[in-house]
């Protein structure tokens, strides 16, 4: 791609107010990461699929783990219920470090923590009730307990009717379905999903992601999710995490993310969610101007309170010239309007480091995505 | 004459075959799940055991049956007192059905999907948890399968002790159809093997599919 990326130097736009939810009540977590590390025995050499991972995950949150495949995330919420032996660092639930518990403790613990997978994990050859009703049974809870707590769920989930089918003639959502109503049976404070809607269709993963969001909000419980795609943490997550080669690379409130990513990684992830130019346009842009009469292309990310829906008509006249909207949108995540902006500037009296300075009033991010004649 | 006696060597064909197959599902299951378990990332990993079982397992897997029939002899005597007859053949007959048994079982245990193992975990089974509601029920359809294979094979086997002196339709076969060219008995006892191995391959297959919900 010829664009020229005059990245303005960061001058830190003001997130003193935000600092807190950053780094939240760290002797309230519900879990915590410290200085966690994972090293593999590799073929070549040992894997450091985890490095240096410091976080807190609050009560009641929904807390969104992203990455690329690889990047660590599987081990890291593995983690959580120590599914994964970490190799260094520590882990704490509600205080507690996990790194010492027996089999009797790690039992306990695990029916604390409920967890829902990719490929849902249900035994074959046991009924819907029979597989919700498993985890109650190797607990040994009486009979007539059972029956009620499954019912409860089933219930919740919505598949009352299908408690004698086999996984088997279940589609993916319904299955899933199963799979949160499984993972519930103890009544969790925490519910991990790894990548619990990834191999579900969009429809379904609304659904799934609805479902989640209402258990989150009913129950109170702690939700942690990994997921290599940005809408399911537009979707659901209150904070989220972006992990790369085992580290943590960029955090914060998902808005926050959303609307000025800070790493490489980040903005890869987000790409797909995002404005692109017009593929006519794209193939015209060049990156330097033809003659003055070239117009000046640019990407403008409005983030936060300053971009309570863009006032595009002081922007505009701002920027001088006649300014045309190609693309764009404004979304609310969490409240907050992120808008995304791309617009062509031409015959204005000023170069295109002077437009970037000027939008800046408006815009987090200012980017000069090139020239079209 | 030989009519009469046929009866009575069917039934024998049944005692040696049931009882040894018998014997070979109850010794050959927590053998294949102690081989899946204890291998390397099982849940009771235990690499020595493993490596000791495995290789007892091959030995007596690469040994013919009727050489290990014969070396088993003075074994044989000493558990049976005997080495002539139905309870005879059923020694040798066990030793060589439950590692058979045992390795095809171990298949089918590790067939079974490691997500599934590690939602037990994720929920909080102990390990015997595991073994008894997910690995077993799991592969169960394999299992039968592995168990009728097991079977014929049995029948194959106790014709070959029933030559040297165990009785059953390999012991009349031998008798009449080998040392007297008898060809009527001869095609009696092939018509009625067939039927066996057809009537239990048949009802394990049937067994196996209700059993699989995939």
């Amino acid at each position: 791609m010829s664009v020229v990326n005059l990245q303005r130097p960061r001058e830190e736009t003001p997130r003193s107010a935000e600092q807190t939810e950053l780094h939240p009540d760290l002797n309230r977590a519900h879990v915590r990461f410290i200085g966690l590390g994972k090293t593999y025995e590799g073929r070549e050499g040992p894997v450091h699929a985890l490095q240096g991972i410091d976080l807190a995950i609050q009560c009641g949150e929904v807390f969104g783990i992203i990455g690329r495949s690889g990047a660590g995330k599987s081990s890291l919420i593995r983690t959580i219920n120590r599914l994964e032996q970490p190799s260094s660092g520590r882990v704490l639930i509600d205080q507690v470090d996990i790194g010492e518990f027996d089999e009797n403790r790690l039992v306990e613990l695990r029916r604390r923590i409920g967890m829902i997978f990719q490929h849902f994990n249900l035994m074959s050859a046991k009924t819907v009730w029979q597989n919700v009703e498993l985890p109650l049974k190797v607990a040994g809870v009486p009979k007539l307990q059972r029956e009620q707590k499954v019912r409860e769920l089933l219930d919740l989930v919505g598949l009352r009717d299908k408690y004698k089918a086999y996984p088997a003639q279940l589609s993916g959502g319904q299955k899933q379905r199963v799979g949160i109503a499984r993972a519930l049976v103890h009544d969790p404070a925490i519910l991990l999903c790894d990548e619990a809607t990834s191999a579900l269709d969009p429809e379904t993963t609304q659904s799934i992601l609805g479902l989640l969001r209402e258990i989150n909000q009913r129950l109170g419980l702690t939700i942690v999710l990994i997921t290599h795609e940005m809408a399911v943490i537009r979707e659901i997550c209150d904070r989220v995490v972006v992990l790369e080669h085992g580290r943590v690379v960029e955090q914060g409130p998902v808005w926050q993310v959303f609307g000025d990513p800070q790493h490489e990684v980040s903005r890869t992830l987000l790409a797909p969610l995002q404005h692109a130019l017009p593929a006519e346009l794209q193939e015209r842009l060049q990156a330097r101007p033809e003659s003055s009469e070239s117009a000046v292309v640019l990407r403008l990310q409005l983030t936060g309170s300053a971009a309570d829906e863009p006032d595009l008509a002081a922007l505009f006249s701002a920027l001088g010239g006649r300014v045309r909207l190609l693309q764009g949108g404004v979304e609310r995540i969490q409240g907050h309007a992120l808008g995304q902006l791309l617009l062509s500037v031409s015959g204005s009296s000023l170069g295109a480091e002077e437009l970037r300075q000027r939008a800046g009033r408006w815009a987090q991010q200012v980017e000069v995505l090139g020239y079209v004649a | 004459m030989w009519l009469e006696r046929l009866w009575q060597v069917v039934i024998y064909t049944f005692l040696m075959v049931g009882v040894s197959s018998l014997i070979a599902l109850l010794l050959g299951i927590p053998l294949a799940v102690i081989l899946v378990t204890s291998d390397k990332g099982g849940i009771y990993e235990a690499p020595v055991v493993n490596r000791v079982l495995g290789a007892f397992v091959n030995l007596f897997r690469s040994i013919p049956f009727l050489i290990l029939m014969v070396a088993l002899i003075p074994f044989t005597r000493l558990i049976v007192g005997t080495t002539y007859g139905v309870w005879a053949a059923v020694v040798p007959l066990t030793i060589a059905a439950t590692p058979f048994f045992a390795r095809i079982a171990e298949v089918s245990l590790r067939e079974v999907d490691h997500g599934l193992i590690e939602a037990a975990q994720a929920m909080g089974c102990r390990r015997w948890h595991i073994v008894w509601h997910v690995l077993l029920p799991e592969s169960l359809p394999g299992i039968v399968g592995g168990f009728t294979i097991t079977l014929v094979t049995m029948i194959n086997s106790s014709a070959m002790a029933g030559a040297i002196g165990a009785g059953g339709l390999g012991d009349i076969a031998y008798r009449y159809g080998y040392q007297r060219f008898d060809s009527q008995v001869m095609l009696t006892v092939i018509v009625l093997l067939v039927i066996l191995v057809a009537v239990i391959q048949l009802g394990g297959d049937r067994l196996a599919r209700v059993l699989n919900k995939r």
